[in-house]
């Protein structure tokens, strides 16, 4: 059989719609394996210094736990995972059992990583409240009542999560960001590697 | 499969939002500059709803960004300015209409491409001619004629 | 009720259900090898199996009525989405608005097709213009085969009949913003659009099979495609209007996935729909249209596909589960690869046209307005799956919105119009230029002189351009219908008398025409934000809008509050011109607020009121005052976007109709 341009343009259609399929197979295996996801946003912070934000005044009634500012990363001695998280947040909730347990296994560990909040849109009477039930794993909060820092952070919604390296000229520099509630899963894939620092 | 769940959860709540008719307090005294403001915003994704802009959306983080764009219009920023503000914090998935470079190139060359590739197929279908269509057979001659008569 | 609740007990449908995907399968296997071994009793097995299959769904659906009617909330899907004081029409209606309703829907529009497929009376001696009996028994087969994956797809994954324990005292209830008449009537015509794309497929799968086109194929699957064309017309209009006047902020499309999901086969429908007439008339580009017809009804399947796999960001997606949607890609690349690869092998081997013909000729208008359908379908399709695939590949996410496809359609849009208003003048094989230019003086006439008027009254010079093209699509129709009654023998100048077809395009392209001015005049709504308590006034378009009162309304499954709004002509002197009741309504199982936006819909506007929210306040002396917010529009012409829909559709009813011989008759009647 000759092959002539006319199979050629037969084809083509087929061949179009075969590399759609494959796509699609793809996607629908990723979202099983929770490794693509459409509402995903990509944030364009990572690999950048940490941005400017308005400095955030601590809790009111927490005079132990220190405030935010863009300074503190300035000094970093070890990195930092910053939490943005609110009490009126039901996947916090369920994510925070995991950063408890993280903080108590740093604190044995000597801590290689500081854990710091910063509190959305938020009420300080009930994030204290939150805290008090939830044991408090942070070592630095800020409470961003306006939602002004967290949108220079860009964050869309709560609970995201920044891993933050030390970098004395910039002044701390992300390289890790998650949308969604963080578990050990998560931490031993992606933010152990970065610590061990073999990212 | 959590984060999905609770973008559904999301949309449930956000579909009601996003009703909403929010206060006349936001819009900017200057109809003018209001009228720009909204032509920035219908440019600009709300982050947390989907594909709707910030200017249709009453979700609260839409409506932070809403008046992040009227405070910098009254700060004399150009709408230029405002998307590189918001894409230096959100990325380019803040933009309904992508900028065009390497990865949007297809998206934004298709309707050329493909209007393209069309006219020219075509093309051999206009410069084809030949003598006379192949005759029709007796039955088919029959069935014509018939058909013709009744139209 | 006992004895009726136990014919039509779920498992009988459960049962129907199954028996049906049974059927259909018989209906797919026997009478191919009837057809393959000449054997006549086999092939005649098609139009029984078709019908009883029909029934078997017909009856499955009413064991669910009847579950949702007795609020039988033992039955999973009703439990989730239905309560006892959801009105009893949603109790139906809800039935479609949900993954495995729709689905149920969707496979029993396509057991109607079939059955209508199956009544049509074949051909005999007399009447060699109907369909062949072999060919339908084919047909019947094929559909047969698309029937049962989804029946099995509707039985496995999405059964509708499953039961739940412990059975809850009461359902979650509907998402209030679906309580609507025009959802209820939304998906069966959009399904039905969809679906019925299926039977232009078969017989495009059946000419490949054979490796020919039988003569007359074109004519025989016109009115298919024609009725296909039509139900998905009024269905995307009927959606598009929902989204008018329920949503609450007057947006009619947004661009969304799965209304490009729509779009994408109207498109490619449309174009089918026009290149069919090419084949008809002058067996001409045969293979494309075999593609057409494959691809309208894969691109009907993948937006199945696509709303339900949660691979899109759809504000309309039902809840995505992943596993459904392996098992329809399954589907889709069996239905649409397996088309797409006989085409591919098959195709070539199409007898090549010998004739050409000129651009400027009937045939030449038909090509280009293909050429440019196809082209926005190209756009459109880019445009949905853009965000996924760069995701997948490139790991970048990104949007692609309203503003891209304003962008890029548009200036498509724009030919395709001047080529419609064309077209229609156009003779076939050649048209000479002495010639056409009389014929379309007329029309030219007519939008030239309105070309001072529209940069006038249309806001912006696009939109004036536009509405030009558009007005002059509509002269052009009219003029050549006009021209055509003239060139009638001079007693017999009647209406009727002109074929049905050239009415049947006029008319479409008439709807288009309208379609596209409402969309112009909707670039110039106007719209106002306030803050109002009883007695304010607003002025809006020239108007004096008052809120006179706010008061409570009691709903079946709602509460609500009212705002009372009198819109006065001109100031608050004037007569008054209409008075609006947008509501909010609070449905408390759902906990859910909806807007209930008040239209009037005027000739050549539509004043259009939401209420969005109110509040109490209290001023020094400790009075409460109610203040409401309220977003009004003046919408220019924008009832003449469904109304063009409605028209084009009706095109495509007036082609259907067997209207000839009895308007002949009734003319006749009428002269006695």
């Amino acid at each position: 059989m000759k092959l002539t341009r006319r199979h050629l343009l037969a084809a083509l259609p087929a061949l179009g719609a075969a590399g759609l399929g494959a796509g699609f197979v793809r996607m629908l295996h990723g979202l099983n394996q929770g490794h693509f996801d459409p509402r995903a946003i990509n944030t364009p912070l990572t690999g950048q210094p940490v941005p400017d934000f308005p400095t955030l005044s601590p809790l009111p009634d927490a005079p132990a736990l220190p405030g935010l500012a863009r300074e503190n990363f300035q000094s970093l001695k070890q990195p930092v995972l910053l939490f943005i998280w609110a009490s009126w947040c039901l996947p916090c909730v369920e994510e925070i059992p995991f950063i408890r347990q993280l903080a108590t296994s740093l604190v044995n560990r000597t801590a290689p990583l500081a854990l710091w909040g910063l509190c959305y849109k938020d009420q300080p009477a009930s994030a204290a409240r939150w805290l008090e039930q939830a044991g408090n794993p942070f070592t630095r909060l800020g409470m961003d009542q306006e939602g002004q820092a967290a949108i220079d952070w860009g964050v869309t919604g709560v609970p995201e999560a920044f891993l933050i390296m030390p970098a004395p000229q910039t002044g701390g520099r992300i390289v890790w960001h998650r949308t969604g509630g963080l578990t050990d899963a998560l931490y031993q894939a992606h933010i152990r590697p970065h610590l061990e620092g073999t990212p | 499969m959590r984060r999905l769940l609770l973008a559904f959860f999301l949309l449930l709540f956000t579909i009601p939002a996003s009703l909403a008719v929010d206060t006349p307090d936001e819009m900017l005294p200057d109809p003018a500059l209001e009228q720009k403001a909204q032509q920035i915003g219908q440019q600009l994704r709300c982050l947390v709803c989907q594909n709707e802009s910030i200017e249709e959306s009453s979700a609260p983080l839409a409506r932070d960004l809403r008046h992040i764009v009227r405070q910098q219009l009254q700060q004399g920023h150009s709408p230029k300015d405002i998307e590189a503000w918001m894409v230096q914090r959100y990325g380019e998935f803040i933009r309904l209409r992508p900028a065009f470079y390497a990865v949007t190139a297809l998206l934004w060359l298709m309707p050329v491409l493909s209007l393209m590739v069309a006219l020219g197929l075509a093309r051999r279908l206009w410069r084809r001619s030949a003598p006379s269509p192949a005759p029709l057979t007796p039955e088919e001659r029959r069935t014509l004629d018939s058909l013709l008569k009744k139209d | 009720m006992t004895t009726l609740a136990t014919l039509f007990c779920p498992e009988g449908g459960h049962f129907a259900l199954a028996l049906a995907c049974a059927l259909a399968f018989m209906q797919g296997v026997l009478p191919l090898i009837g057809l393959r071994r000449a054997d006549s009793p086999l092939t005649a097995l098609a139009r029984p199996l078709a019908l009883s299959q029909c029934l078997a769904l017909l009856f499955a659906w009413t064991c669910l009525i009847v579950a949702s009617l007795g609020d039988d909330f033992s039955l999973k899907l009703i439990a989730e989405t239905s309560a006892i004081s959801k009105p009893w029409v949603y109790k139906i209606a809800g039935l479609w608005g949900n993954h495995e309703g729709s689905l149920l829907l969707w496979v029993t529009l396509l057991a109607l097709w079939c059955a209508g497929l199956a009544l049509l009376p074949g051909q005999n001696a007399t009447r060699p213009e109907r369909l062949p009996c072999r060919l339908r028994a084919r047909l019947l087969a094929l559909l047969g085969l698309v029937g049962a994956g989804f029946q099995l797809f509707c039985l496995t994954t999405s059964n509708p009949f499953l039961r739940l324990w412990p059975v809850p005292a009461d359902g979650m209830g509907m998402n209030p913003l679906l309580q609507d008449p025009g959802l209820a009537v939304h998906p069966p015509l959009l399904y039905g659009g969809y679906v019925g794309f299926a039977v232009p497929f078969a017989f495009a799968i059946s000419a490949l099979l054979d490796g020919k086109t039988e003569a007359l194929w074109a004519r025989y699957m016109r009115p298919w495609v024609i009725s296909a064309w039509a139900l998905l017309t009024l269905g995307i209009t009927l959606g598009s209007w929902w989204s008018y006047s329920v949503l609450g902020w007057g947006g009619y499309w947004f661009w969304d996935p799965v209304e490009n999901a729509a779009l994408i086969p109207w498109l490619t429908g449309t174009a089918l729909l026009h290149s069919v007439l090419v084949v008809e008339k002058r067996n001409l580009l045969q293979g494309w249209c075999l593609l057409l017809a494959i691809a309208t009804f894969a691109f009907s399947l993948s937006g199945t596909f696509l709303v339900r796999s949660g691979i899109l960001n759809s504000v309309h997606a039902f809840a995505n589960d992943p596993a459904r949607g392996l098992f329809i890609l399954g589907l889709l690349g069996l239905y649409g690869g397996g088309s797409l690869l006989l085409f591919a092998i098959r195709a070539p081997a199409l007898p090549v046209p010998q004739t050409g013909f000129s651009p400027l000729s009937r045939e030449g208008a038909l090509l280009l307005n293909n050429i440019l359908l196809c082209t926005l379908c190209a756009v459109v399709l880019t445009g949905t799956l853009y965000p996924p695939f760069m995701q997948l590949l490139f790991g970048r996410t990104l949007s692609v919105g309203k503003p891209f496809f304003d962008a890029t359609t548009i200036p498509l849009t724009l030919p395709l119009l001047a080529v419609m208003g064309v077209s229609m003048a156009l003779p076939w094989r050649q048209a000479r230029a002495d010639r056409l230019l009389p014929r379309l003086a007329p029309a030219l006439l007519i939008t030239a002189g309105a070309i001072l008027p529209a940069f006038w009254l249309f806001p912006t010079p696009l939109a004036a351009s536009t509405a030009l093209l558009a007005l002059w699509v509509i002269s052009a129709a009219l003029c050549d219908l006009a021209l055509r009654l003239q060139a009638l023998p001079k007693g017999d100048r009647q209406l009727h008398r002109l074929p049905r077809s050239l009415w049947a395009a006029s008319l479409a392209h008439i709807g288009v025409g309208v379609t596209i001015l409402g969309l112009c005049g909707m670039a110039g709504s106007q719209e106002r934000l306030i803050e109002a308590r009883p007695g304010t006034h607003a002025t809006l378009a020239g108007r004096d809008w008052a809120l006179t009162a706010l008061t409570a309304h009691h709903g079946p499954n709602y509460e609500a509050v009212e705002a009372h709004l009198t819109i006065r002509q001109r100031d608050t002197h004037g007569p008054v011109l209409a008075e609006l009741t947008p509501q909010i309504r609070l449905f408390p199982q759902q906990g859910q607020r909806t807007l209930h936006v008040a239209i009037l819909h005027r000739p050549l506007e539509d004043l259009y009121a939401a209420l969005g929210s109110v509040k109490e306040e209290h001023d020094p002396q400790g009075q409460g005052h109610y203040t409401a917010i309220l977003r009004l529009h003046e919408n220019p012409l924008a009832s003449w976007i469904w109304l063009g829909g409605i028209i084009m559709a009706l095109g495509g009813v007036l082609h259907l109709l067997p209207a000839r011989r009895r308007l002949i008759h009734s003319a006749g009647k009428a002269r006695a």
